[in-house]
């Protein structure tokens, strides 16, 4: 009897957590397939080369254009110039923390970074429009400082604190024997961090920037708010950029449903799905040839 | 000939003394092993040596550590020279996270002590000595941590070989590895001493005299004993040595 009520109570459980993980699949397979039925729609409208490639993006005058080329050329100057600013230093202060800070400041930079992951992004937003804006725009001595570098700017800004948090964690994991061997045969600190340690945790470097990035590759409210939102091609970091999910977020409200600037909408949606999981791919493949 | 003189040697974890009074002199191109029960000091002896525990916060020293003349304990002492000569072997095989050959030419690199042109002569000639050369020398780009224990281990000889020390400190080097590679091993190390200092931490009571020509043995902190091995292990003057050996103590 007790046997038996075990056994159907383990078979309920696994049942149980089998339906929420093929509900969960469900779910994105679901929303993946709204997403291409309306976003391909557009393609009755114009075509796909057109559509990537052409320079224009004027979705309701008559008759409308949908390049989106200066809309990924945006989304592409402010995620680089984001990446550029937030690897390197994220990198570093996690060396810092794990490998030379004093015990005592280790603890309050980790509280502090811990802290700085959880601003909303639209407050980073607030405080870069009435800080960095007015900063980028005495400094580099241009018309306005909303630009595709200040994006970038903020955008690392809240990369930081994930790659710094995930990229420490990868440093104190390394096991303490690398370190002491690469110790003992006379290398310095430096050399032991510099040609061991960043070697050991590599995959978890590599992690914590994907990730980091991750986090701001798909933010749309701070980047509307900072970047002056021109759809125009940018020629520098200088320029006024418009990002592809700042033009989602704008023009969503305003899109008549079934429209083809609607329609549009969704196919950038579908444009900015294809990166991401191109990224995370390469990602992937560069992990997995890394830990062989 | 002694190559390291160990004088008056007291070493403190916090209030905790871990070595009390060591002396001891290791002569050169020998085996010279360090026997006693858990704690009893023997790794931080080894690890006082090459200074290894610097890296323990809260560790003092004082005494004397003379390797050819000079008081390696001094605060002004080049570490890195000193890490150069006197390379140690853990007990858990430490490869990096490298390639068989990066492992090798690592202290090289760090070192500044070759040139990039003589690396594979370099890499072969350790494999070579730690005999490892036959076996490896198709997988050179290999990860060594897709070796077998035996076989890291011998890579870890042989990529503190290839910085050319003069010491070897090795603490438990055969205690992860089976029997048949222990004797493989400890064959390794008897055809080494004829260019090396080797000194050999071990709980393993046959290895101890099969292998080393002194042997010292150590009780709470405090060198008990030391002389030609035979002598601690027939004959020993102490009652807590001949305890110890005999199996009553430890
Ligand atoms: N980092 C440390 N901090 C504080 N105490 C330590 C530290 N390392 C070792 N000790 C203490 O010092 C004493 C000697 O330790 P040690 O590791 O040298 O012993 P051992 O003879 O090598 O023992 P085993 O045979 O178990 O390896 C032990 O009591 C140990 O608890
Ligand atoms: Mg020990």
């Amino acid at each position: 009897m007790n046997i038996k009520f075990r056994r159907f109570s383990e078979f309920l459980i696994e049942k149980a957590i089998f339906l929420s993980g093929i509900i969960s699949i469900l779910f994105v397979v679901l929303i993946f397939a709204f997403l291409l039925k309306e976003g391909l729609a557009l393609f009755k409208y114009v075509s796909v080369k057109d559509f990537i490639f052409g320079a224009e993006w004027y979705p309701i005058s008559e008759p409308p254009k949908f390049g989106i080329i200066s809309l990924i050329m945006g989304s592409v100057w402010v995620t680089a110039g984001a990446i550029i600013i937030s690897v390197p230093i994220g990198i570093a202060a996690a060396i810092y923390i794990s490998e030379i800070a004093p015990r005592k400041i280790r603890g309050i930079l980790k509280s502090g970074i811990e802290m700085l992951a959880a601003i909303p992004s639209v407050v980073i937003g607030f405080i870069g429009i009435t800080t960095l804006v007015p900063l980028v725009k005495n400094v580099f001595g241009l018309s306005t400082g909303l630009t595709a570098l200040s994006g970038s700017i903020m955008l690392a800004f809240m990369a930081i604190p994930t790659i710094v948090s995930i990229a420490e964690d990868a440093f104190y994991s390394i096991p303490k024997r690398y370190k002491e061997a690469a110790l003992a045969l006379g290398a310095t600190h430096w050399q032991t961090i510099w040609r061991v340690l960043i070697k050991a945790a590599f995959p978890g470097i590599v992690a914590a920037s994907m990730l980091g990035i991750g986090r701001v590759i798909g933010e749309t409210m701070a980047v509307m708010m900072i970047t002056g939102n021109v759809a125009k091609i940018p020629n520098s970091i200088f320029d006024p950029v418009r990002t592809l999910t700042a033009t989602i977020a704008a023009e969503m409200g305003e899109a008549v449903r079934g429209s083809d600037h609607y329609f549009a909408l969704f196919a950038i949606g579908i444009v900015l799905f294809v990166i991401t999981f191109l990224i995370n791919l390469i990602a992937d493949i560069y992990i997995n040839r890394e830990l062989k | 000939m002694t190559k390291i003189a160990v004088e008056k040697l007291n070493l403190f974890y916090g209030d905790f003394q871990a070595l009390i009074n060591v002396d001891i002199r290791i002569p050169a191109n020998k085996i010279t092993s360090m026997i006693g029960p858990s704690g009893c000091g023997k790794s931080t002896l080894l690890r006082t040596v090459n200074r290894m525990n610097d890296l323990v916060d809260g560790a003092r020293v004082d005494g004397k550590i003379i390797i050819d003349g000079d008081n390696v304990l001094d605060s002004g002492y080049d570490l890195v020279s000193l890490r150069k000569r006197v390379g140690m072997v853990f007990q858990r095989p430490n490869p990096f996270p490298m390639s068989v050959a990066s492992n090798i030419t690592f202290g090289l690199r760090v070192h500044g002590s070759a040139k990039r042109g003589d690396f594979d002569n370099i890499v072969e000639d350790s494999l070579k000595k730690v005999l490892l050369w036959d076996d490896l020398k198709d997988r050179l780009d290999r990860s060594a941590l897709s070796l077998s224990l035996e076989q890291q281990q011998r890579l870890c000889i042989a990529r503190l070989i290839a910085v050319k020390p003069e010491i070897l400190l090795m603490d438990e080097p055969c205690s992860a590895l089976d029997p048949i590679a222990t004797e493989r091993i400890e064959q390794l190390m008897i055809e080494l001493k004829e260019n090396y200092t080797i000194v050999i931490v071990t709980h393993n009571m046959q290895q101890a005299s099969r292998i080393s020509d002194s042997t010292g043995f150590m009780w709470l902190g405090e060198l008990i004993e030391y002389g030609a091995t035979d002598m601690i292990f027939t004959n020993p003057k102490q009652k807590l040595t001949q305890d110890y050996i005999t199996g009553r103590a430890g």
